[in-house]
Parts: structure tokens; sequence; C-alpha cells
């Protein structure tokens, strides 16, 4: 079983419940290449998706899981607009609670919102991304997906690159890799690192070049147009010349390097199609991986034992 | 709390009366005719006199609180004069001055005319402090000579800072023939950005935007080198930076009039407080870093800080339930107050608890233009009776203030207000 009762995120998880849920994803991962994907696991069992924040692969993930899990499953959407409006979170919450279920998987704008929901509900919280704060069933993916590639997470060597300051994705690998022994270097321009990152474990450069020399794996980070607009950096032609995961930039490093990306992409900012659809990219088994993984957490959280 | 009308002789008896104006201390009584002093030390009271024995007590002046905010009018749902006049009373002050960010905002003679009048019944001195603006919009300034007329007793924008240089600079200029205090929320709005926490490795880990101590020192740098120019006083408001007590320290090495205040939560909480996300703990400016907090402490035992200011800014249980990012910057501190800054400064840090009655008397009635001598004959009875050594959990209980919310609430106080005694009124806190 898992230490934590909820899922909020990686900083301070323990290696080996890490261990116990990329194991179990690994299982389910054999499931889903079955022809019937379905197993009775979690059947009577009932999950909200609780979703303050428009996602298109999260939330299907999510709610694949969940069925070939056999758990009932409701979706609830808030716009963010209303919850700007002053609609009561705890309300919300509570009058969920209300209606007798076992967990809630939640996406919220606000930084620290799935451990603000803890204090209000009794059920299960799994955070499927709380703002720029945690996203950890992603790192869990991510690290599923590296493990698949290379056998081991101890002292493989990541670098991710592009928006650290406002990616949740960033937190949660680096918290999720630093405890299972990667070694990891952050690459983005400097007003998109957040400050004293470094306490984390990490390195940072400034140098994609360099970074790609150095690195087993990249994980490319989406970069969110609107932050240009308010300088952060000034273009995206300059973006994508200095940090840009090109074929050419790629070529020029006598190794494979693995690529990974998140999505959603923005092809031709971040990351080239060439690269993105190319033979380096795991970015779609990342996508698999993610319905494994995340039925792996469900499956460990609501009461299921480690499969040997 | 149990507030009544003081009988015609009161004697606060066998108490440690400590005068913070002429630093000294010793055991006596303190005798209460109709309300004013008249007598310390040894006293003759009538046979009749009401005598309250305050062996192993502190008598000391009533506190002085010179930031405030108790939100009459406009969000009464949040405090009212009334109700913070008595989480006044319960921390011990005798004497308030509350920040213009009312809705409307105190910036003209009439709404200080208000304030004045409906303060004047209640048991507590309340001054309102004007705006420094026309609407807090920082372009125009105030009519501050008819607002002092009717009782404003500095100017301030409160939590808007006072973004223009210009505009800073006509403030302190106009100001210079008033002579009172010009108070700006040193914060460069652009340096702050979204901030909602301090910047650093808490803000990082946390996800949330960081406000960096340069976004307050910055501005504090600029008001110092224009109080210079201007010769008119400037009073910097919860201190919160290293970096801006380092300005301070020098700006009155040179000699310019500048006065600081810092606030009990400054103090006594650290950002590592922040990793649970207690909204409580949202203000403005932010709960800094250790580093910043051991810089307060010592900026307040040197002097370069005159005093302790609570920045008592309640706001409803709702509004505090909401996420961090959504949740409003502010919490109450009076009640709190005493036990938090004695803990801290006098049991921790080593300052005398002399020194510390100073910051919340002599200091800041100077820096507002008060009466400064309190044991005086004849002087109204502006007084408190602490236990200072009384070790106390911080609960709900505690709370006079319409808002229910603190970040002191299960946590550890050292020194507690018993009795006070203003207007006329004596207050037995736990009674």
């Amino acid at each position: 079983m898992l230490t934590h009762r909820h899922l909020l995120g990686l900083e301070g998880y323990p290696a080996e419940d890490i261990q116990t849920i990329l194991d179990t994803a690994f299982v389910f991962r054999e499931v889903l290449d079955r022809p019937i994907k379905k197993v009775p696991s979690l059947q009577g069992k009932t999950i909200v998706n609780l979703f303050y924040e428009n996602s298109t692969r999260t939330r299907i993930s999510f709610e694949l899981a969940q069925k070939r899990l056999s758990a009932d499953t409701v979706n609830f959407s808030a716009s963010t607009s209303s919850l700007k409006k002053g609609e009561s979170f705890k309300d919300t919450a509570q009058n969920i609670e209300a209606m007798k279920i076992d967990a809630i998987v939640m996406r919220h704008p606000s930084p620290g919102a799935s451990l603000h929901m803890t204090k209000h509900v009794d059920a299960i919280v799994i955070n499927a991304g709380d703002g720029t704060h945690e996203h950890p069933t992603q790192a869990i993916l991510d690290m599923m997906s590296l493990r698949e590639k290379f056998g081991k997470l101890k002292g493989l060597k990541v670098g991710i690159i592009g928006d650290i300051s406002h990616s949740r994705v960033a937190l949660s690998n680096i918290h999720g890799l630093v405890t299972m022994g990667a070694e990891v270097i952050l690459c983005g321009p400097p007003t998109l690192i957040p400050p004293n990152i470094q306490e984390l474990g990490v390195n940072i450069s400034y140098d994609v070049d360099e970074v790609l020399d150095w690195a087993d794996a990249v994980n490319v980070l989406r970069i969110q147009m609107e932050r240009m607009g308010i300088g952060l950096f000034p273009s995206i032609r300059e973006y994508r010349n200095v940090f840009g995961i090109t074929s050419e930039r790629l070529a020029k490093h006598d190794k494979e390097i693995v690529v990974m990306h998140p999505g959603p992409m923005n092809r031709g900012t971040e990351i080239d199609s060439a690269v993105a659809d190319g033979k380096q990219a795991i970015i779609l088994d990342q996508v698999l991986n993610g319905v494994a993984s995340r039925m792996a957490i469900l499956y460990l959280l609501l009461g299921g034992k480690p499969i040997e | 709390m149990k507030i009544s009308k003081q009988p015609e002789q009161l004697v606060l008896k066998n108490g440690t009366i400590i005068d913070p104006l002429k630093k000294k201390s010793f055991t006596g009584d303190v005798l209460i005719e109709q309300g004013k002093i008249a007598g310390v030390g040894d006293v003759k009271p009538n046979a009749s006199a009401v005598e309250i024995d305050c062996t192993g007590k502190v008598v000391t002046h009533g506190l002085c609180d010179i930031h405030v905010h108790f939100r009459e009018p406009g969000r009464e749902d949040k405090e009212t004069l009334a109700t913070g006049a008595e989480a006044a009373l319960a921390g011990g002050f005798t004497r308030v001055c509350v920040m213009p960010n009312t809705n409307p905002p105190l910036d003209s003679p009439e709404t200080i005319r208000y304030t004045v009048e409906k303060a004047e019944p209640l048991p507590v001195h309340i001054h309102p402090i004007g705006a420094v603006t026309k609407g807090q919009k920082g372009t125009e300034i105030t009519e501050m000579e008819a607002m002092k007329q009717n009782g404003a007793v500095a100017f301030s924008d409160d939590g808007v800072p006072i973004m223009d240089a210009k505009v800073m600079r006509l403030a302190l200029d106009y100001s210079n023939m008033l002579n009172v205090p010009i108070i700006n929320h040193s914060e460069d709005v652009g340096l702050r950005n979204e901030g909602v926490m301090h910047e650093g490795p808490f803000s990082t880990r946390l996800g949330l935007p960081g406000n960096p101590d340069v976004a307050e020192s910055t501005m504090v740098n600029r008001d110092i080198e224009i109080a210079k120019v201007s010769e008119s006083t400037l009073h910097v408001p919860h201190t919160s930076t290293k970096k801006a007590v380092e300005h301070i320290r020098f700006a009155k090495e040179k000699g310019v009039p500048v006065t600081a205040e810092v606030s009990p939560h400054h103090l006594y909480f650290t950002d590592a407080d922040l990793v649970t996300y207690n909204t409580n703990l949202k203000v403005a400016p932010p709960i800094r870093s250790v580093e910043d907090n051991k810089a307060l402490i010592a900026g307040l035992k040197d002097g370069t800080i005159d005093c302790i200011a609570t920045d008592h800014a309640p706001h409803t249980i709702e509004d505090k339930e909401k996420t961090f990012d959504l949740a409003p910057f502010g919490m109450i501190g009076l009640e709190s107050c005493f036990g938090a800054v004695n803990k801290v400064m006098v049991k921790e840090s080593g300052l005398s608890l002399e020194t510390l009655i100073e910051a919340m008397t002599v200091k800041p009635r100077a820096i507002m233009g008060f009466e400064k001598d309190l044991f005086k004959v004849g002087q109204e009875a502006e007084l408190v009776v602490l236990d200072a050594e009384k070790e106390w959990t911080f609960s709900t209980d505690d709370i006079y203030s319409r808002s229910k919310n603190s970040p002191y609430i299960g946590r550890e106080l050292v020194g507690k207000p018993e009795i006070t005694l203003s207007k006329g009124n004596i207050s037995k806190i736990d009674g």
C-alpha cells in the first residue's frame, strides 16, 4: 500500500511508493494490450473528475483508466470564469462529497487547490494539475516511459527544456526524477527559470546544445504563447533559434537522444514536426503509458494490493 | 471581555510600573481618579477606592497601533469601528490609527469627520489616516490641510503604492507645512507583478508567483531620497525585507526624516510557514525569508525600526477559504500582538521588555504627534495591565474582531494583556 492517502504531488513522495506505482503500471500496461482491455478491480467505486480548467488528454486518460478498471465515473466541469466570480470552492466540494463518492480527480488553476480540497472532503484526492504547482500523474507516466525505454531511472540524465517557471509538469518531474536517482538539468530562458530551483537538486543550463550533449533524454515543455506578450521572452523566432528542438540540432549530436513532450505541442516552436514524428520521439508511448499509470494510481489509492 | 465605567477612584496596586518615556521601572501603585492619573508610586486613595491587585503584573502605557483597518464604511461584514475597538482593547491598545482604504476611501474632510464622529463614543481612541491622493488613485493629492483640521493624523494611500514618484514628491513637499508623516505602501507594482508570497525557494516549490524583496526595497530607497529633498517625514509601514532595513538604517545615519514600523507577523513567521498554503498567512507585503526575519528583529533592536504596528486587516472566513492565489491579503493582529512580539523579541531575541513597550507606546505616539507622558498627573488614564510571563495558546475565543481567522490560532504566545483602561472605561479581558 502507499504511504499517503492522496496523490497531491511528488515533493517528498517516497521512492518505494513511486516504485510500487511504476511496477503496477507496467502490469496494467499489459492489460491495455489485451483484446478485452477491462478488469473489474474498481467495480462499485465512484470517482468524480472535477476539472476547473480545460483539459483534453489528461481528462480522457483518467476517464479511460477509470473505465478500464470498471469504476463509475462522473465528470464535472466548472468554468474558470464562474470560479473567479467567487463561486465557493468549499460549497462545490461539500456538495460532491455529500453524494457519497470515493475519489476526486481534480484539475484546478490555483496552486495548492488539491491540498485545499482535502481539507473539505473525506474522499481520496488525486491532483490532475494544480496551477503552476504539480502534475504528479504526468511525472509518473514520464518516468514510466523512461523506464520502459532505458530499463532504469537511476543515473539517467534527463534534460527538461522550456518554460520551467509556469510548468507543473517540470516541478513534478523534478521531484520524481531526483527521488528516483536520475540527474536533471533544466534549460530555458533565464526569465522562465524560477528562483532557487537548484535547491531541489537540479542544475541549470542556458545552452540547449550542451544539454543535448549530456542528456539521455529530453522532456520538451510546451511554450505558452501568452507568456510572450508580457515580455518573458521576446519572440517565437528567438525562442526557436535558441531553445527549439529541431532535427538539425539533434543531428549535431552523435547519439540517439530520446525526446519526450507532455503535449499539446506547438509544432515549429519548441519542437519541430520532424522530431515529434521521428523515431527518437516517444510522445505517443507517453500517452499510452498515461492510461496505464493512472490505472495503477487509482487502483493503489482505492484499495488495491500491489500486484506481483 | 467585560467593559465597564471606571469607579470614582481606582488603584492599580503593587504592580511593576514601567514608564517607557522616562525609562524607569519600579514597584508601586497607580491612582486613577475620574478617569485621570492622580498619582504614581506612593498614592493616597480614599477609603472607598476600588483596588486591583497587580502584584507580578506590568502596569504601563496603553499600547498604540498606528496601522489598522476597521473596514468602516463599506465592509462592515469584515469589521466595524466598534468591533475593531473591542479587538484593540483585548490587545491592550488604547489608541489606534485607521487606514483610509474604506469604501468610500477617507480622502476628504467629510469622510475624516465621519470617522472621527463615529469613533467618538467608542472606548478606544481612533484616529483616521487620510488618503494621500483622491480616490487612492495616485494622481491628485487630497485636501490635506482640511483633513488634518478634521482629525487626520497622517496620510497614506494604504495598500496602493504611490507609483508615480512625482506624486510622492508633491505629497511630501505639501505635507511639510502640515508636519504630518506620509506613509507609502512600499512595493514597486511592476516588480511585485502577480506575486502572492515572498519570492524564493518556497514560492518555487509551491508554484506560487513570487513577490521579490527588491519590490519593497527599491521603493523604500526611492521614497527616502525624495523625503530627503522634501525635508518631510516619511513613515515606512510594515517593513518586511533586510534590504529595506538597510536603506532605513543608512538614511537615519544621514539624518533623513524617516521612521519605520514592523508588523508582528513579519517577526513571528517566515515563508517556510506557508508550505501548507495557509491563506491566513497571505499578507502584503508577504511573510519573508528567515534572513529578512532576522534583519527585522535586529532592526527593531537597534532602533532602525521605530515601532510595532499590527496592520490588523480583517477578512471574512469565506474570503480566506478561497485558494491561496485568490484569497485576499491581510490578517487580524490586535489580539495576538503583545503575546507574539513579546515571545519573539523579549523571550527569544533578548530585547528588554521596557524597550519593547517603548516601541508600542512612546515611539508610535511620537510618530503621530500624540501625548507621550501617560503617567503625568491629570492625564487621561490610558493604561494597560499585562501579565508578561503568561504562556498561552491563541484560539478563536481570544478574537474580538468580526473576522475569526488568524494564523496564530493554535500558536504559543507569551504575555497577555489583562486590563485595559481608556476613555474612562475599564476592560477586563478575560473577565
